[in-house]
């Protein structure tokens, strides 16, 4: 059971995609009531792995390993550990969520929720691969329900959005199949054996100048996905014009998978050159923090406010990593979680207002609280957290981060702490206009509060937001010996280059530099 | 003066020999004042296809040299014929409904397929440039025709006049081509050639006459597989053409052209590749970059396929530069999944053509999506799969390519290679942002639906998934059919 859970986790959703294709497209409520059931029983069996999941160690689990493609040494390899399950949770915490926060859509449910189900099979895919071959695969399929997510049911200018949302990521995945091809031949070059296999690729040193290129690569197509600074612009416009469910998936998961490649691939497999790079990231993040925050701060359509503060806090998410040290990249890791929590929340609440009024303009709104209070509390929690108040989960995350920064750079702790303020600005300052001031728009007279099923997706993201940050103990400890393994790993690879290059080695493995690290087959 | 007569090997020709017979009945078949014989035709064509292909099969691994090294049967050019011989037959399947509605139901028609066949698989397997030339013209003279197959229709002539202008021009290189190969080294024959270049060291090497023979024949072949600067003749051929003989003139010919592309460079001139490696890399990124521009303006179907298509001979030339052992295989593999998706893609545009409105602009799919979900749905598929989208068909054989040229160290060749595929997933997903995005602004009308027609798709489909998902088995067998190459 435990060898193929993953696989059963991961297709169960494509096994909902093939009933929903069943069901008459008329039939609406059995299409919704399906998708949502299928994703349920995702949510739940993918909870099994987390009641089962050995904390106290960094090793893969529930590892599945069988030959695909033989000529080519490409496996269907999955498994999973600390660094991965929470986002694997993540998304399967997700879905079912924007299945409910999809009940109103009218047009083209069934294949919608075709779509939508599609989404998850490719996400947790990216997961849980561990073959580089594999997790290719997952991360181009996933590109195309989003893409018709948000070209086909998304706002006025879609087409263009999800254009540009297809075109941008899959001009950094490129790069980053040739470097993955290239860390193939590398690998076997130097050890005889070819094979896509990440856990046994991360075991290779790779020679400076490599690296350098091979992290480029790699850079792209994850600074593109995260996206940081230079890169960001697709995110305004996707979030946008996507519809709310496509907004949370898009803000929740995909965004990690940028910041979970960078954990997963960056880190381990080119441990100089993230060194090397750390001062062009640090900057481009502590960019990315204090822009998203100002232009947030502008912004009159609530969409695009908040998609903004999502480049902000992912400023800080890759600030985090990149101080190498244990707070820094636990706090990240976390903070990706909260990210996908809060902002999804955000997401969802600006669903909420747009479903009743078919307006996301600030300037539209005002004196909210006296018609949905219900809804303006929820929302202020949801404000606070994502603004990274204590006692919620948003601060957790934070904290760890700039803790982990300070103790690398301060400047750019303080510069990135600026941050959060900024947040506060914006944040507070748009949750005034829209909730308080006079009831001024006629149009807002006769809104309704929280409806019994927004409760449903509602509260459970409520509920964690004040676990994670009352306490965030059980979640830090399943991801605490994969951190800690990532940062000895990446430590040890850095000593044994060095050591090296002094030899003048071009090339060589260090077989015995961790003995104690048990290759999984 | 004693003539010897060169040793006439019927079994190893067998195939060219069936056909050519099923090729001259159909002929005689027209002959038959009454109607029902029309569609014998197609049954006679079909069944002489499937023959031809049995009794290639068959001969795989049990190769032969015969007609003196004038015609190999080896498992390279077995492997293409069979290749050749798959996508004639889902020609015809393709063409049955296609033909009748657009009243050009002659016995002709399967006749030059099956002529055209026939030239491809003597180009393949030819052991010597003469030979290599008089397929390449049997199958062109065939298709000069085809092209221009609907008599009444102006574009069809156009592109027919236009591609035998073009074509037998690019002739004239060819044949000059064969004879500065000649004059410089004595001898037609691939394998000769090879070791006089060995032998000779590097005098020959530097002889101009040799170099010009081999720019001239990259000319000629270059012109078969649409490479840029020949590829002009494309766009208008693919446009005016019967849409079953488009499908036709993307999957067979150039397959066939790959072959004697490959054959020739890798055996005989493999000593010079110093020279053509560099003329080739050059052409490679040409033919990718401008392929894929020129796709991003076309506003007609056919026509922008007819623009990736040149693209795609564009990422077959990266693995004819890398020109390792993984190059060649994955150049049969290419060969296979591109056939597939792309007569996937002409079934659907000839499942929505009606007589006399061919329906193949953008504007034509919009809203296609919602209205024929099935259709729209592999449509999208076959596209996604030629823009390289995992896990179909088309991704492999890019990954494979890609990887091949990584091996040989073309790490910048294979950057543009990427790069111009993420250009191209711009006008393949356009189709798309058609299908499902805009409102549909036409009646589709009842739409036809033959049998015929929907095997093909079920075929390709199932093709175009099977090579994503599990493309061991394909991978295997053209490592196995480039053996005899190394």
């Amino acid at each position: 059971m435990n060898a193929i859970i993953l696989t059963i986790i991961t297709f169960t959703p494509l096994i909902g995609t093939l009933r929903l294709l069943l069901i008459n497209g008329n039939n609406e409520d059995k299409i919704k009531k399906s998708a949502l059931i299928n994703s349920i029983v995702t949510f739940f069996l993918s909870l099994h792995l987390f009641f089962n999941f050995d904390a106290s160690s960094f090793e893969y689990q529930f590892v599945q390993n069988i030959p695909w493609i033989e000529s080519f040494g490409i496996n269907y390899h999955v498994g999973i550990d600390g660094i991965s399950i929470l986002l694997f949770l993540l998304t399967t915490f997700l879905t079912p969520i924007c299945i409910l926060a999809s009940w109103s859509i009218k047009e083209r449910i069934k294949e919608y929720m075709i779509a939508l189900l599609f989404l998850e099979v490719g996400m947790l895919g990216v997961f849980i691969s561990l073959d580089f071959f594999l997790f290719y695969v997952f991360w181009e399929v996933m590109l195309i329900p989003m893409y018709l997510l948000i070209g086909v049911w998304g706002g006025p200018r879609r087409i263009y959005a999800a254009m540009k949302f297809f075109i941008y990521t899959m001009a950094g995945s490129v790069l980053m199949l040739l470097a993955i091809i290239g860390l193939y031949y590398l690998n076997g070059k130097v050890t005889g054996e070819y094979t896509f296999d990440i856990t046994k690729l991360s075991d290779l040193n790779i020679p400076l100048n490599i690296q350098f290129w091979m992290f480029l690569a790699f850079f792209f197509a994850f600074a593109i996905k995260v996206p940081m600074f230079p890169f960001h612009t697709w995110l305004p416009d996707a979030h946008v014009e996507a519809p709310t469910a496509g907004s949370v998936i898009l803000a929740g998961v995909l965004l990690k998978m940028g910041t979970y490649g960078f954990l997963r691939f960056c880190l381990p497999m080119f441990p100089d050159a993230c060194h090397q790079f750390v001062p062009i990231v640090s900057w481009l993040a502590i960019i990315g923090i204090i822009y998203g925050a100002l232009v947030a701060m502008v912004q009159d359509d609530l969409k695009k406010l908040v998609a903004y503060s999502s480049v902000s806090h992912l400023g800080f998410v890759m600030l985090g990593m990149f101080a190498f040290n244990q707070q820094g990249i636990e706090g990240s890791l976390l903070q990706m979680i909260n990210h996908g929590i809060s902002t999804g929340a955000l997401f969802l609440a600006v669903g909420m207002i747009y479903e009743r009024r078919h307006t996301r303009l600030i300037s539209e709104f005002g004196g909210i609280t006296k018609k949905m209070p219900i809804f303006c509390g929820l929302f202020l929690v949801i404000a606070l957290s994502s603004i990274g108040l204590p006692g919620l989960n948003g601060f957790v995350g934070e904290f760890l981060i700039l803790l982990g920064v300070f103790k690398v750079n301060i400047l750019y702790a303080v510069l990135a702490a600026t941050g959060v303020i900024l947040a506060a600005c914006y944040m507070l300052w748009m949750f005034q206009r829209v909730m308080f001031n006079k009831l001024d728009n006629p149009e807002n007279e006769n809104l309704k509060d929280v409806s019994k099923r927004e409760y449903a997706y509602l509260i459970p993201l409520i509920i964690l937001v004040f676990w994670l940050g009352i306490y965030p103990k059980p979640f830090l400890n399943v991801l605490e010996p994969s951190v800690n393994h990532l940062i000895e790993q990446m430590n040890n690879k850095t000593k044994s280059v060095i050591k090296e290059d002094n030899k003048k080695e071009v090339i060589s493995v260090n077989e015995d530099h961790f003995p104690e690290f048990p290759l999984v087959n | 003066m004693e003539i010897i007569l060169p040793q006439i090997d019927l079994k190893s020709i067998a195939p060219i020999l069936v056909l050519s017979i099923a090729a001259i009945l159909v002929l005689l078949i027209g002959l038959i004042p009454n109607k029902a014989s029309k569609s014998l035709y197609y049954y006679v064509s079909f069944l002489g296809i499937v023959a031809a292909a049995i009794l290639t099969i068959k001969q795989f691994d049990n190769n032969s040299v015969s007609f003196n090294g004038a015609y190999i049967v080896d498992n390279f050019s077995i492997f293409f014929n069979v290749v050749i011989l798959a996508c004639s037959a889902l020609v015809i399947l393709l063409s049955e409904s296609y033909i009748k509605q657009e009243d050009i139901n002659f016995g002709e028609y399967y006749c030059l397929i099956m002529f055209a066949t026939v030239g491809m698989m003597i180009m393949t397997a030819g052991g010597n440039l003469l030979m290599i030339f008089l397929g390449l013209e049997v199958l062109s003279i065939s298709l000069y025709i085809l092209a221009g197959f609907k008599r009444d229709n102006e574009k069809s002539v156009e592109a027919a006049l236009k591609y035998f202008i073009l074509g037998a021009f690019i002739t004239g290189f060819l044949l000059f081509g064969i004879v500065l190969v000649y004059g410089a080294t004595g001898s037609f024959d691939l394998q000769e050639i090879a070791s006089i270049l060995k032998a000779d060291g590097s005098k020959i090497l530097t002889d101009p006459m040799l170099l010009l023979g081999m720019i001239f024949l990259i000319f000629g072949f270059g012109f078969k597989v649409a490479t840029v600067p020949f590829h002009s003749w494309v766009p208008d051929v693919y446009e005016g053409a019967p849409t079953p003989i488009t499908a036709f003139f993307a999957a067979g010919p150039k397959a066939a052209g790959f072959a004697i592309f490959f054959r020739v460079f890798l055996v005989s001139f493999k000593e010079l590749d110093l020279h053509w490696v560099k003329i080739l890399w050059i052409l490679a990124v040409l033919t990718m970059t401008v392929g894929n521009l020129i796709a991003i303006k076309q506003n007609s179907v056919k026509r922008m396929l007819a623009y990736s298509s040149i693209a795609h001979a564009g990422y077959i030339i990266v693995a004819l530069v890398a020109c390792n052992n993984m190059a060649m295989a994955s150049v049969l593999f290419y060969v296979v999944a591109y056939g597939l998706m792309n007569i996937g893609a002409f079934s659907i545009i000839i499942l929505l053509g009606r007589k006399g409105e061919e329906n193949t602009e953008l504007e034509d799919y919009a809203g296609l999506g919602f209205k024929h979900p099935l259709l729209a749905i592999v449509m999208t598929i076959f596209l996604l799969s030629m823009a390289g989208i995992p896990p179909l068909a088309g991704f492999v054989g890019k990954f494979y390519i890609f990887s091949s040229a990584m091996k040989s160290g073309f790490v910048v060749l294979a950057v543009i290679g990427v790069i111009n595929s993420v250009i191209s997933v711009y006008y393949y997903l356009r189709v798309t942002v058609f299908m499902y995005m805009k409102k549909p602004n036409r009646d589709f009308g009842q739409l036809c639906f033959s049998p015929y027609l929907i095997l093909v798709l079920l075929l390709t489909l199932w093709g175009t998934f099977q090579l994503g998902l599990f493309p061991s088995n394909l991978i295997n067998i053209a490592e196995r059919s480039i053996l005899i190459l190394q």
